[in-house]
């Protein structure tokens, strides 16, 4: 066990204070000795899955070893295409706390219309990270904050692999396979695991096939580039 | 191994009423009922649970079913919600005054009007007085964990149980919860036994008008006027404490889970600011807590697990040590205060407790309530103490009409 973190010089003791890309470069060192909380919120429209997302999320990570995790929808009425929001929690610890995510430490966005909404003012950690269903790169993007943007045409690859529903592309389970790639948070076999607690076997096969080609087809650039604590296959 | 699924406070509750096996289950399935109803139904249709399933068209109804399934000997079980509970509150007085061991779950939610959906604790605080015994949960494994218990309380001291749980925060939240083995339910919870049962074989007419005094009846045999039948139930009440800490005592010894009795302590032993409130508030508070106590303020968390019967000794031993008090509670007394605080108020009347106390009400309506709005509330209560000022003061956190 090293004295101190690689990246930023942390100590244990200090890890709280962290300023750095949200604590996710300590976990290869302290993982299950510290208390770090990742708090991951999914914009999206009803209908499009953002809260099965946000379970399937859940489900991976705790296989992943988090023994804290929790998943919640948006506190009011869905109705089918207005904009709502899910949320994950991922802790090395149980999770205390219920109310709603301030800023997040991770946004996926499957609808790019709502990226502004989104990334506003405070609803984004300084250093945190963007996920976002678009076929522009990160660059093209431009945000204005200080975040991490990743970019992934999740919707090409839902029409790829005929991965549809009433008729619309499903995009959020590519949108894990890019989480996973951004964040190196939680690897793709858990998140495999994750999806086969949440639907049928030729389901989760099939939509497993289009999350690991979004894994490879995500693009991201930010000020700092350890997000990516995983390698590219 | 443990058998551990990531669910929500109502698919929690649902596998813990299918656990507990009872005869006969009755809802009314339109809002404010939750999912839960919904997930016992599809047990009984698979036949996953032997049990009837009777969909009813009010609460009053849901409720009077309940009543008179358990009269005639089944373990019963029904749900619902703000408005529906305020629908049976006639009949939350017959189950109680019958000393039917009625289980229901109150998924705590805002009462209209106006409408709401969200969560407050107003409709179960409103029922407070129905000779209910009322037990609130501080995370998904305690809801399943305390419906158990509360059929074993329920059974024992023949008073209905109202396990209350947090709506949307808790009934939609998924989170890891510990599934019992079956047969370890059948081990803690023995088959229910009615004090009366009524059949044609041998016909009996109860709760018939009582005289203001005690009677003889046909048979030669004084019985009991209303009122000894009142102070039966207030009496069964003040023994309910021990049944209630020994159903959680012995549920603790066989899952290594342990939720507190009455209630449960968070870092108190050298605590001098305590944060207390009932449901998942005071789990949020534990957070507050660990946040003061990083800025060297001694926190800690007394959460209130029963309110009916109110622990008042526990609370006195809990709270003698602190030099201040804040409350965040999910209910108020129009024209007074918090019901929490009251109570806390009265139980310290006659001890050494000179503690002040500041009552926040918090998060009506599903108003989101953040661990650092929690830290600064009682931060603030603190230092307001501190600088001598030992009012008790009633303050509306996050809320900012005029």
């Amino acid at each position: 066990m090293p004295a101190a973190c690689h990246f930023c010089g942390i100590t244990k003791q200090q890890i709280k204070r962290c300023k750095g890309p949200w604590a996710i470069c300590h976990m290869a060192l302290f993982l299950g000795e510290i208390m770090a909380m990742h708090e991951i919120i999914w914009h999206g429209r009803g209908g499009q899955g953002v809260v099965l997302a946000a379970q399937i999320l859940a489900e991976a990570a705790y296989i992943q070893g988090f023994p804290g995790v929790t998943s919640a929808p948006t506190f009011g009425p869905e109705r089918r295409g207005a904009p709502l929001t899910a949320s994950t929690r991922i802790s090395n610890e149980s999770i205390r706390t219920f109310s709603q995510i301030g800023s997040a430490d991770i946004a996926v966005i499957l609808d790019e219309t709502l990226f502004e909404t989104a990334t506003s003012e405070g609803r984004i950690k300084e250093s945190g990270l963007v996920i976002v269903n678009s076929t522009l790169t990160p660059q093209q993007i431009r945000p204005v904050g200080n975040f991490t943007v990743a970019t992934v045409d999740a919707t090409g690859i839902a029409r790829e692999y005929h991965l549809s529903m009433n008729g619309s592309p499903v995009v959020n389970t590519s949108l894990l396979g890019a989480l996973s790639m951004a964040s190196g948070l939680i690897s793709l076999e858990n998140i495999e695991k994750g999806l086969k607690k949440k639907m049928p076997q030729d389901k989760a096969s099939l939509n497993f096939q289009a999350i690991q080609t979004a894994f490879k087809r995500t693009l991201y650039v930010g000020s700092n580039p350890k997000f990516r604590t995983q390698e590219k296959s | 191994m443990s058998d551990v699924r990531i669910i929500t406070g109502n698919e929690a509750a649902a596998l813990a009423v299918k656990l507990a096996e009872p005869g006969v289950i009755a809802a009314y399935p339109i809002t404010p009922q939750t999912k839960l109803a919904e997930v016992l139904s599809e047990y009984v249709e698979s036949g996953e649970l032997e049990a009837e399933y009777i969909r009813v068209e009010s609460e009053h109804s849901s409720l009077t079913v309940c009543i008179s399934a358990s009269t005639v000997g089944a373990r019963v079980f029904t749900a619902t919600s703000a408005n529906g509970l305020l629908y049976m509150h006639e009949q939350l007085h017959w189950a109680a005054g019958s000393r039917l061991p009625v289980v229901m779950c109150c998924v705590n939610r805002g009462v209209g009007a106006p409408w709401s959906i969200f969560n407050d604790h107003q409709d179960s605080f409103s029922q407070r007085d129905t000779g209910w015994i009322q037990l609130y949960c501080r995370d998904n494994q305690d809801i399943l964990d305390t419906i158990i218990q509360a059929y074993r309380i329920a059974e024992e001291v023949y008073i209905p149980v109202m396990v209350c749980y947090d709506g949307f925060i808790l009934s939609h939240t998924m989170m890891p919860v510990e599934i019992p083995d079956a047969g370890m339910v059948k081990k803690f919870l023995p088959p229910y036994k009615p004090h009366t049962t009524l059949s044609p074989d041998d016909p009996k007419t109860i709760n018939s008008v009582f005289f203001a005094t005690r009677r003889e009846n046909s048979e030669g045999i004084l019985c009991d006027g209303y009122m000894d039948m009142r102070h039966k139930l207030q009496t069964a009440f003040e023994k309910s404490g021990k049944v209630i800490k020994n159903a959680s005592r012995e549920w603790a010894a066989m899952t290594g889970r342990d939720h507190g009795g009455l209630i449960w302590e968070y870092m108190t032993e050298d605590a001098e600011l305590i944060l207390t409130g009932m449901g998942s508030i005071a789990t949020e508070a534990t957070l507050a807590a660990d946040a003061l106590r990083d800025e060297g303020i001694r926190a800690g968390v007394v959460g209130i697990r029963a309110y009916r019967p109110f622990p008042k000794e526990e609370v006195v031993q809990a709270f003698k040590k602190a030099t201040a008090i804040a409350v965040f509670e999910k209910c108020i007394s129009y024209g007074y205060e918090g019901g929490v605080c009251s109570d806390l108020k009265a139980a310290f009347y006659g001890t050494d407790i000179k503690t002040p106390i500041h009552d926040y009400i918090v998060g009506l309506g599903g108003r989101d309530v953040k661990t650092g709005e929690i830290v600064d509330a009682a931060r603030t209560t603190l230092e307001s103490i501190r600088a001598g000022k030992t009012g008790n003061k009633t303050i509306w956190l996050n809320c900012y009409t005029g």
